[in-house]
């Protein structure tokens, strides 16, 4: 019983959990620093996924990819940024909203236009490991959990000890006081998209390892990444990623009392209800 | 010649003038205080000096540099710190991380400031690791003070620091603020308790509807009958909301 529970349920919770996690650090900080709601982070993880796909073709393994899928979605974000979001950095943030929206957009006709509409694979079927007996663990999972673990420790360690991560956490407090303080606001905006874009990147390519590589991917996980983000608290790093997990688990231990069909109304539930109940989030974030 | 020396200054939000005409000067070491009724500019004055308001017209030098419209970015390592009254602590950082903020523009080693800090506001060495909106009222302006302080400015700019304390807090701050000042910091603050501030102040700067009215030595303000009358009396109803 423990064990079905954990293959067929607890697995995939975290596995769902980590991935939103990795997306919903970038919608918070985003939200905090810039002030709007990124509607294109979802296709982030579109990016990071296609990215890496030329790369495995050619051999490499996907783990190997994480690293160039981040830095050239962190870079492609800094372009974007200029180009779509830095005009409106004075306007009324519903504006960037729709901005992020219409990149959205863009982004994922790109990549129907170059990577076609069909579905891709990292790699075939991935069979349960026969020395895990009856655990049905495969190797793709061990792949996926160690390069979460590396890249929340890495996020930690950038945010708690570094001084561009706390000048990161500063701003998403208080941008004003940040930048009465001292700080060049603006540096810390491209620092906030590099850290953004390519987490949400690593996360695509994990769900590449997890499942399979299809246009709307990123898309498709906007609603819950931003449920999580407002679960955790908008601004709160940490909080992101608790959120994220929560929402993950949610959303699959729903299947055990609701058809699946209704997983995904699942994060859009408690969306609503902490919006209702506790806007600021579990860890006291910004309110929508 | 001046540390801080703003002329002229007029300007305010969205085309309305709220400052005309206004000088300020402090001199190295100097504590001066504006004062004024609501409404009179005061605030505004301090964050036009600071380029948290685009001037229509006037010039700002400090230490020698025109800083007229320059942003915090350029005035912090120039040597000018800025206490706003509100929301002045970044409440999920540590207190730690709050003066470390506060040492963003430097690149040296800062631990002989932190230490300077912790010696001037003792709480905050207790309560280093908490996060700085756990902390009372009081402390929080120490953790606004210290920040401003770690990066060893030759001016602080307090916006009401004593606004929102309790009279035990208020004492507390005024003692800080001297103390801060004896270490060879120029203090420019803005005080509603102003008849507590002119006693500390070496000059004070009367406002009123966004124009200089008086200027003097803290005592002799003190002393003067009309500013007395109605700078110093027992509200701020005379001439409220006139540059509002």
């Amino acid at each position: 019983m423990a064990i079905e529970f954990f293959n067929d349920y607890l697995l995939s919770a975290l596995i769902l959990g980590s991935i939103y996690a990795l997306g919903a650090i970038g919608i918070s900080m985003i939200y905090a620093i810039l002030r709007f709601a990124h509607f294109a982070h979802g296709d982030a993880l579109s990016i990071g996924a296609y990215v890496a796909l030329p790369l495995v073709a050619l051999g490499v393994h996907p783990v190997l990819t994480i690293p160039i899928a981040m830095a050239v979605t962190a870079v492609l974000a800094i372009g974007i940024d200029r180009a779509f979001y830095k005009p409106f950095r004075k306007s009324q943030p519903i504006i960037m909203v729709i901005a992020s929206f219409g990149v959205a957009l863009m982004i994922r006709a790109a990549i129907q236009l170059f990577g076609g509409v069909d579905d891709h694979y990292y790699w075939g079927i991935q069979p349960p490991m026969e020395a895990l007996e009856p655990f049905a663990i495969a190797a793709k999972h061990f792949y996926i959990f160690g390069s979460v673990i590396a890249l929340i420790g890495a996020t930690h360690y950038l945010l708690a000890y570094t001084r561009t991560g706390k000048a990161m956490r500063a701003m998403s407090d208080d941008a004003d006081l940040a930048r009465i303080t001292g700080i060049g606001t603006e540096k810390i905006v491209i620092w906030t998209w590099i850290v953004g874009a390519a987490l949400a990147a690593a996360a695509g390519v994990l769900l590449g390892m997890d499942t399979r590589i299809r246009p709307d991917m990123g898309w498709n996980l906007l609603l819950p990444m931003f449920a999580a983000a407002i679960l955790g608290g908008l601004g709160r790093p940490y909080g992101a990623i608790a959120g994220g997990l929560v929402i993950g688990a949610m959303e699959e231990l729903s299947t055990l009392v609701i058809p699946g069909d209704y997983k995904s109304a699942v994060a859009f539930a408690v969306m609503v209800l902490v919006l209702i109940i506790r806007p600021q989030g579990i860890f006291k974030g910004r309110v929508l | 010649m001046s540390l801080l020396s703003a002329k002229g200054m007029t300007g305010g939000y969205g085309g309305m003038d709220i400052l005309t005409d206004v000088e300020i000067a402090v001199d190295a070491n100097e504590i001066v205080v504006i004062i004024g009724p609501n409404g009179a500019g005061k605030s505004t004055a301090m964050k036009a000096i600071f380029g948290l308001l685009t001037l229509r017209e006037g010039s700002v030098t400090f230490d020698g540099n025109d800083i007229t419209g320059s942003a915090p970015n350029r005035l912090v390592p120039l040597g000018m710190g800025y206490v706003p009254q509100e929301r002045n602590v970044f409440p999920n950082l540590t207190v730690r991380e709050n003066l470390e903020m506060g040492a963003y523009t430097r690149r040296d080693d800062i631990s002989g400031s932190m230490a300077r800090v912790f010696d001037l506001f003792p709480p905050l060495k207790d309560k280093h690791k908490q996060p700085a909106g756990e902390l009372s009222g009081g402390q929080r302006q120490m953790v606004a003070f210290g920040r401003a302080l770690m990066t060893e400015p030759k001016l602080l700019l307090l916006d009401e620091p004593t606004a929102g304390l309790s009279p035990l807090f208020m004492d507390e701050i005024f003692d800080r603020i001297i103390a801060v000042n004896k270490t060879g910091v120029g203090i420019l603050m803005v005080e509603q308790n102003a008849r507590q501030a002119l006693g500390v102040a070496d000059r004070g700067y009367v406002l009123a509807t966004g124009r200089n009215r008086f200027i003097d030595t803290g005592a002799n303000l003190l002393a003067n009958h009309e500013v007395a009358e109605s700078f110093l009396g027992g509200g701020n109803s005379e001439g409220g909301g006139d540059g509002d």
